[in-house]
């Protein structure tokens, strides 16, 4: 049975026991008097049915559906003879696609092993039991519940408070889904990166000068020394960053001064939104500005002023991300700007400050953690964006602080090293969690101290 | 007149020099960034708005069973091995009856594009009777014949076209032979490495399923965390750390969410690559950390004369935030869920890392089907070095743009109409 008529099926049950769970509550409270006698509503006494209907038979669905595929292909690979049981990682994910190959039909069976053919047999036979004893065992558990919930009915019931109490679980649950997420990510990188790391000394990695993943992939080069040094990456990844900031920076602070303090509210009016659309472009169309637009546009203006320009260059990667983060900073900028008291900038121009003189000296020191937490996080952006490098960047991993050449950043070869042909083992594979552990930790940092620093200047002014 | 004052007078001319200074360069930062919008948008629109219309060319086309190798158009068996191009061929030699050689000949044929011979097959199948007639045909071009007739005049000398095919091309746009329509294609089509035959529909699906699981699974799960954070949980160290992860969630770089997926949802939970549904984990994920932001503070904008109304009339904390604070606080809720689903739809890097870069013809039909989806599309032809691509590239840009534009102004409209000020 498929799981979507499944699915189709629980849902039906579950609309059922509602029906019955609020038809039994009016059933009881028929001789009592009416609804008045019971505990609570009729409708949490339908809602109650369907949670124990619902709740049990999904908890065991979305187990079944995450864990099957794993036990089968253990089940399978089980009753292999000895012979063909794959030795490592790679081999047993061929070993499973030759089987999953053989039992869709895809590979006819006279092309393997008679055991091969018996595994792919034994495969279907698993993939048959497997669904049929899922919708067996989730369709009792959805009747049983429902029958327990309809037969518990009863006047005195606090049906309500056992309604709220499972809604508020489930809240909580999708509330503790953030941290979740976050450890998450902190495991599937970290295990990678320590895998990686029992192939390439830490050192190694940290400070090594010579990035060249590549070349691993000849089995006498294996990890060989150097070739995951990930110093070139930082240096490329820092240098982009670098030149965005320069651009963003500025642009971004004195178009916030400018709309927040001086600019006519039409002006405002129009201009606080255009610049808003620059936020809504995905970072793919900045990419391929960068790479078609920008990037020939440099080269050919170096060119003509005498200057080797790599047709990759950093400036160009830099310039357009500055320019994605222009109304980043400044959206962040206007925030802090306009919480600055009123009374502070009235005083100063009281005083007989020019307006220049009471942002410079009144407006920008009071603003000033708060710009620079909006910075910081312009900067972990800036470090974490991947489209624009991974389009306008090169591959090679240079060491170099010229702009005109071209670099590479971390983004980009976790990319490069993820798309493409992929093993698990790999320690090419394994080098990119390690470098998504690198920019995970920086990042982390970067908006910890800078959301601290917002958070801490917002209270100082509320 | 003291001294004092003296002194001001003096330094007053500079100062307001640096005013006016000051000034200029606020002007300057508001012109550079809106210079640069202008910049992005107009290279855009140039470089792409040619692949909306494509050219084709007119043929007398004979459906001869000779040639075709055809008697009998109802039978399936033949009409699949019919020598389509072929046909074409032969019509474009009646057309330029002085070419003799081969390599004349191959040039001649290049013209057309191969979907030529896929739509006389359609013709033939929806009509046997057909066969052995004439029939006066508009062809679609090749990719490179039809980005000749796309180039300005001037500028034509640098098309991928031979001297002897440019000669071809003017013989027939002279002879009005040529014409220019709506290139249909891009709209009813998946991807393709003939860029004439490309389109983005694979691509628009793939986006849309995507998106539906994403809206599907944030939307729910962000509203009830922000319900929870907001009006039940506790004020504790578990909350705040629950909170200060969400925070961090909003600003982690996304492709570290695609290196999740990859290594939860594919590694370890043996999940299909490529597929939507994977996809549309990850930017669930991704978008949750924004929707539950805006939700609560959408919910902090509703006021608590409103709870305590409600209280005072017997109803449970739960009664209270269900029936009253979240139908109030449910547009700036969907205001806040379409922001994130447009940062949802605009995100490429996560879905490289599951694999949603496969070059994929067929048009999925469901979440489960591998698919890719439009932003990546851009990605994978933007690294497609013919001139065709580049084009499409910026019309696949342009749709997405519209689509983005389109969510983003029904938000800001429906923030100014549905949300009320207290």
């Amino acid at each position: 049975m498929q799981t979507g008529q499944l699915l189709l099926i629980l849902a039906a049950m579950i609309v059922t026991a509602f029906i019955m769970g609020r038809h039994r509550a009016l059933q009881v409270a028929q001789p009592l008097g009416g609804i008045r006698h019971l505990r609570s509503l009729p409708f949490y006494y339908a809602m109650r049915s369907a949670i124990w209907c619902a709740l049990p038979a999904l908890t065991v669905l979305v187990a079944w559906l995450i864990f099957d595929q794993t036990l089968i292909r253990i089940m399978v690979l089980d009753s292999l003879p000895t012979e063909l049981q794959p030795v490592d990682g790679t081999a047993r994910n061929l070993m499973l696609s030759q089987i999953g190959n053989v039992a869709s039909g895809a590979l006819p069976t006279d092309f393997v092993d008679a055991a091969v053919a018996n595994a792919a047999g034994r495969l279907n036979q698993l993939q048959s039991i497997s669904a049929m004893a899922m919708a067996v065992v989730v369709i009792v558990l959805a009747m049983l519940g429902g029958a327990w919930a309809w037969l518990r009915v009863s006047a005195r019931m606090p049906a309500r408070e056992q309604v709220e109490r499972v809604l508020l679980v489930v809240f909580m649950l999708c509330a503790v889904l953030a941290v979740v997420t976050t450890v998450g990510i902190v495991f599937s990188v970290l295990f990678e990166s320590i895998r990686f790391f029992g192939q390439v000394p830490i050192a190694d990695f940290l400070f090594g000068l010579n990035w060249s993943p590549q070349m691993a992939l000849r089995a006498d080069q294996v990890a060989s020394e150097g070739a995951f040094g990930a110093v070139p990456l930082f240096a490329g990844t820092l240098l982009i960053s670098a030149i965005a900031l320069m651009v963003a920076v500025p642009v971004g602070l004195m178009s916030a001064i400018y709309l927040a303090e001086y600019a006519h509210s039409k002006v405002r009016s129009f201009a606080k939104p255009a610049l808003e659309v620059l936020a809504g472009v995905p970072t793919v169309v900045y990419g391929f500005f960068a790479a078609l637009t920008v990037a020939p546009f440099i080269r050919d203006v170096g060119q003509s002023l005498g200057l080797s320009v790599a047709s990759e260059s950093a400036l160009a990667a830099g310039l357009v991300m500055g320019i994605m983060l222009i109304p980043f900073v400044s959206s962040l900028s206007d925030d802090v700007i306009t919480a600055v008291p009123r009374a502070m900038r009235d005083a100063s121009l009281g005083l007989g400050a020019t307006r220049s003189e009471t942002i410079k000296k009144v407006i920008f020191p009071a603003a000033l953690p708060g710009i620079m937490g909006g910075i910081l996080l312009a900067a972990s952006r800036a470090i974490g964006e991947t489209m624009i490098v991974v389009m306008a960047a090169g591959l090679a991993a240079n060491l170099t602080a010229n702009p005109l050449q071209a670099v590479t950043t971390i983004t980009v070869q976790i990319v490069t090293l993820l798309t493409g042909d992929q093993e698990f083992d790999s320690a090419k594979t394994l080098a990119a969690f390690a470098l998504g552990l690198m920019l995970f930790i920086t990042t982390l940092l970067m908006n910890v101290v800078a959301l601290h620093i917002v958070k801490k200047y917002r209270e100082q002014y509320e | 007149m003291s001294v004092t004052t003296e002194q001001v007078r003096k330094t007053l001319a500079r100062r307001y020099r640096a005013e006016k200074r000051f000034k200029f360069f606020g002007i300057c930062a508001i012109s550079i960034g809106l210079l640069a919008l202008l910049l992005l948008f107009t290279d855009i629109i140039g470089k792409g708005y040619r692949a909306f219309y494509e050219y084709s060319v007119s043929l007398q086309i004979t459906f001869d069973p000779e040639t075709l190798g055809i008697d009998d158009p109802r039978d399936p068996e033949q009409l699949q091995y019919g020598n389509y191009e072929g046909v074409v061929r032969n019509a474009l030699q009646a057309r330029f009856p002085g070419v003799e050689e081969r390599e004349d000949k191959r040039a001649l044929s290049a013209l057309v594009s191969t979907a030529a011979g896929y739509r006389l097959r359609a013709m033939l199948e929806e009509s046997p009777e057909l066969l052995g007639q004439t029939r006066t045909l508009w062809l679609q071009l090749n990719d490179d014949a039809d980005m000749y007739m796309k180039t300005s005049e001037a500028k034509r000398e640098t098309a991928r076209l031979s001297d002897r095919q440019q000669a071809w091309m003017q013989e027939l746009e002279q002879g009005n032979e040529v014409r220019a329509g709506f290139n249909h294609s891009l709209f009813t089509r998946g991807d393709s490495r003939e860029p004439e035959q490309a389109g983005i529909l694979g691509a628009i699906l793939g986006s849309l399923f995507t998106m539906l699981v994403t809206l599907a699974l944030s939307f729910p799960i962000g509203v009830a965390a922000a319900v929870y954070l907001e009006e039940f949980a506790p004020k504790n160290r578990f909350t705040d750390f629950i909170e200060v992860n969400i925070n961090n969630l909003a600003a982690v770089p996304s492709i570290i969410f695609g290196l999740l997926g990859l290594a939860v949802f594919i590694g370890l939970f043996g999940m299909p690559r490529s597929v939507p549904l994977v996809g549309g984990l990850v930017l669930t994920l991704m978008t949750l950390p924004t929707i539950i932001i805006s939700s609560r503070a959408a919910i902090k904008a509703v006021p608590p004369s409103i709870r305590q109304a409600a209280m005072g009339l017997g109803a449970s904390k739960m009664q209270v935030v269900l029936q009253f604070v979240l139908p109030l606080a449910l547009p700036g809720m969907l205001t806040g869920g379409i922001i994130g689903m447009a940062q949802a739809l605009g995100e490429t890097a996560p879905l490289l890392m599951i694999g949603m870069v496969a070059f994929i013809v067929e048009l999925p039909t469901g979440a489960l089907d591998a698919a890719t989806v439009l932003p990546v599309q851009v990605f994978l032809w933007a690294s497609s070095p013919e001139q065709s691509f580049v084009t499409m590239t910026s019309a696949a840009i342009m749709v997405l743009m519209t689509f983005l534009i389109t969510m983003n102004t029904l938000a800001v409209v429906m923030r100014k109409r549905l949300e009320r000020r207290w």
